[in-house]
């Protein structure tokens, strides 16, 4: 009982603490909604006027009603019409150009012939988000520039769509659950080792460690307000994904929660183990850093996981961030339901007791 | 018996590394007795502090605070035991109240509420209730430091030289109320720097380079270390203080005033050393207290050739 009220008062002190300061408190409200809003926006709007090349190997007055469509839709921004292949594959290799229209010879005879000749896009789907919205509307775009000439027979032309360098071709919604990962894993590790490494630094540590107060007393106060923030982060992203990017949620909310609050408690466990590490704010700000950026990189957020080398798919696999992308994923996009996700619920698990062990083992209970 | 002794710790030692930092130090502190902790900046008193309350582990030796053995009950210790420490280690951003509460609640006390109100009465710091904790001056913010540590009305209080840098009338303050907590039967271990605090002390030990030199009652320290002492006053003195300085027979010359304090262990040669001043004109020479100041300053010149 005397335990549960000494929690009580740590985690009183400590919200009056992040409230008071007003700077840190702005940033974990701020980051998720900047962050959301960069990715959303900046980076994810579907961009327009890209450059494209035309390989044209008819020019009648279907395919000029084609580029004419192009045009007008705003994705396509005409770079030139060429016959030499060799030049188009340069060009694309370069980066230069995104897409590539490749109409063949003989195309208005076959489709007056209503034998659906082929009609080619090439993108450049490094970038999947860029070419994304363009490659999308290409398919109707072609059909309704045919539409005043053929009437709706359906379907006069075979539009294929060849993704370049990057065949998964994610779509923008997967950005969603990965930020929602990032963001948890920066603030949430980094805001619970720098809150913790402060009383050792400010020297606080010393009057907290001179009272009967426990060491899972003090953990637990100090990070319960934290797992409230990181669920207010959640709850933000969650708002502007849906309601500013229409970012759907199709599966099971409880295993959305199950997975969110693994997810929560394994960073701020790693953020108290970092606090037993570091000696200042600083040195644990750098190792939230050491951890933060292999989070982004590997953890397939930033790059197709399945098309990492095998060493870093093993590195990959032990990030906390790897998972709870995944799990992420196939809740809000594919639909999963608990059992779905339990292949990523029990690695989170799994390194949540691994690290919480190994932060309380090392916690001082004394000052040397 | 520990009965009769709030503090009872023999052999403690403690290493830093290759350093030895506490060694060998035993103390006995009687219950309801002030208590002097002397020695130079680095001599283990702060160390000694934190091992007798838990917060430090000896790497040998031990003993028992309040009858509780300071390894295996340090928790039963902490909750009976106040420590001031030296660096101010309240929460700057939160208000007095709020440091007084917070500390009230992780002492698990009934009623927190009570207790914070009675310590903002008694150490009058309810003017200043909320105002944040960084912003008290030096005076206030040992003031309130003190309230928290003695918030669980603990029966032994461990101070870390809680009045530095703290203005003589507030340190006459804190002391004051040092003695009224003394006077109701809690007993207090108190390190300083001070000279005019250590002479309140019933009793005072002086610690340098690890090892405690010397531990007896605070009047006594002065006999103990054996120096006889002459005041030399007049005019003019600095040609008097130049050639003593270095004569033999003289241990250590100090100024105090207008006078010189000339102390030595040797009274005959002592005697020799002073004798040309005696008929000096405008001069008079005659026997004096050997003071506090004197007798530490002695044993830290001591400690030195011994230890360094
Ligand atoms: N955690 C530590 N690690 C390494 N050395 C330490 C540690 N704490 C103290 N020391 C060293 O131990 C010695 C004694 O330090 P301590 O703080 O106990 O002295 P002190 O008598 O309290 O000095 P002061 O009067 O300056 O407060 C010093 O040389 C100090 O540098
Ligand atoms: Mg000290």
């Amino acid at each position: 009982m005397t335990g549960f009220s000494r929690i009580l008062a740590m985690i009183g002190k400590e919200f009056i603490q992040m409230l008071r300061d007003r700077l840190t408190f702005g940033m974990m409200v701020g980051i998720p909604v900047m962050q959301l809003l960069l990715f959303g926006y900046a980076i994810n709007t579907d961009p327009r006027h890209l450059p494209t090349l035309v390989e044209m190997g008819d020019s009648g007055p279907a395919s000029r009603a084609i580029l004419q469509a192009m045009e007008t839709s705003n994705y396509f921004d005409l770079a030139g019409i060429t016959t030499s292949r060799a030049q188009t594959e340069a060009a694309m290799q370069q980066g230069d150009i995104l897409f590539v229209v490749t109409i063949p010879p003989d195309f208005e005879r076959d489709l007056l012939r209503g034998a659906r000749p082929q009609i080619l896009l090439d993108t450049d789907a490094s970038d999947p988000v860029a070419a994304g919205a363009g490659t999308g509307a290409f398919p109707t775009l072609v059909q309704r520039a045919l539409e005043p000439m053929l009437g709706e027979m359906t379907p006069p032309v075979e539009t294929v769509i060849q993704r370049r360098y990057n065949p998964a071709g994610r779509t923008a919604l997967n950005i969603v659950p990965g930020l929602l990962g990032v963001i948890l894993t920066m603030t949430m590790a980094m805001m619970t080792s720098m809150a913790l490494t402060r009383e050792a630094e400010r020297g606080t540590l010393e009057t907290l460690l001179a009272t009967p107060t426990r060491p899972y007393e003090v953990m637990i106060g100090k990070i319960t307000p934290y797992i409230l923030v990181g669920f207010i982060q959640v709850v933000i992203m969650l708002a502007g994904a849906r309601y500013l990017f229409g970012v759907p949620f199709l599966g099971s909310p409880l295993a959305f929660l199950v997975s969110v609050s693994l997810f929560i408690l394994v960073n701020l466990s790693l953020g108290f183990l970092f606090s037993t590490i570091a000696r200042t704010q600083m040195q644990a700000m750098q190792m939230t850093f050491f951890v933060f950026l292999p989070s982004i990189l590997l953890s397939g957020f930033m790059f197709p996981f399945a098309g990492m080398p095998a060493w870093a798919q093993m590195l990959g696999q032990a990030l906390p961030t790897t998972h709870f992308i995944h799990a992420v994923r196939a809740i809000m996009l594919k639909g999963a339901r608990l059992g779905d996700v339990a292949p990523d619920i029990w690695p989170l698990a799994a390194i949540f007791a691994a690290i919480a062990t190994v932060a309380m083992l090392r916690y001082r209970r004394t000052l040397d | 018996m520990s009965g009769e002794l709030a503090i009872d710790v023999t052999g403690l030692t403690k290493r830093f590394g290759e350093k030895t930092v506490v060694d060998d130090f035993a103390m006995q502190v009687p219950k309801g007795a002030i208590y002097g902790f002397l020695g130079p900046n680095g001599s283990g008193k702060t160390t000694t502090i934190r091992m007798m309350c838990g917060l430090l582990k000896p790497d040998g030796g031990g003993g028992t605070a309040l009858g509780y053995d300071i390894v295996r009950e340090s928790r039963t210790i902490k909750s009976r035991v106040g420590y001031m420490t030296q660096k101010f280690s309240l929460y700057g951003d939160l208000t007095v109240r709020e440091n007084l509460t917070f500390m009230a609640r992780l002492h698990a006390l009934d009623n927190p509420g009570q207790h914070v109100a009675a310590a903002l009465e008694e150490y009058e710091l309810a003017p200043r209730a909320n105002q944040l904790a960084d912003t008290l001056s030096g005076g206030w913010k040992q003031r309130l430091a003190l309230a928290a540590a003695s918030m669980h009305s603990p029966g032994l209080l461990l101070l870390d030289e809680p009045t530095a840098g703290v203005d003589p009338k507030a340190r006459r303050d804190f002391w004051d109320r040092i003695r009224g907590l003394a006077r109701k039967g809690v007993t207090v271990l108190v390190s300083t720097h001070y000279m005019d605090e250590a002479v309140q002390c019933d009793f005072i030990a002086f610690i340098a380079y690890g090892r405690k030199l010397i531990d007896a009652p605070s009047g006594e320290i002065p006999e103990r270390v054996g120096l006889i002492t002459w005041r030399i006053e007049g005019r003019n003195l600095q040609p008097v203080y130049d050639a003593l300085y270095h004569a033999p027979g003289v241990d250590q010359i100090a100024r105090f005033g207008s006078a010189l304090h000339v102390s030595g262990r040797d009274a005959d040669a002592l005697e020799r050393a002073i004798a040309p001043y005696r008929e000096r004109e405008g001069l008079t020479v005659e026997p004096a207290k050997t003071g506090l100041e004197e007798a530490f300053i002695w044993l830290m010149t001591g400690s030195e050739d011994n230890f360094q």
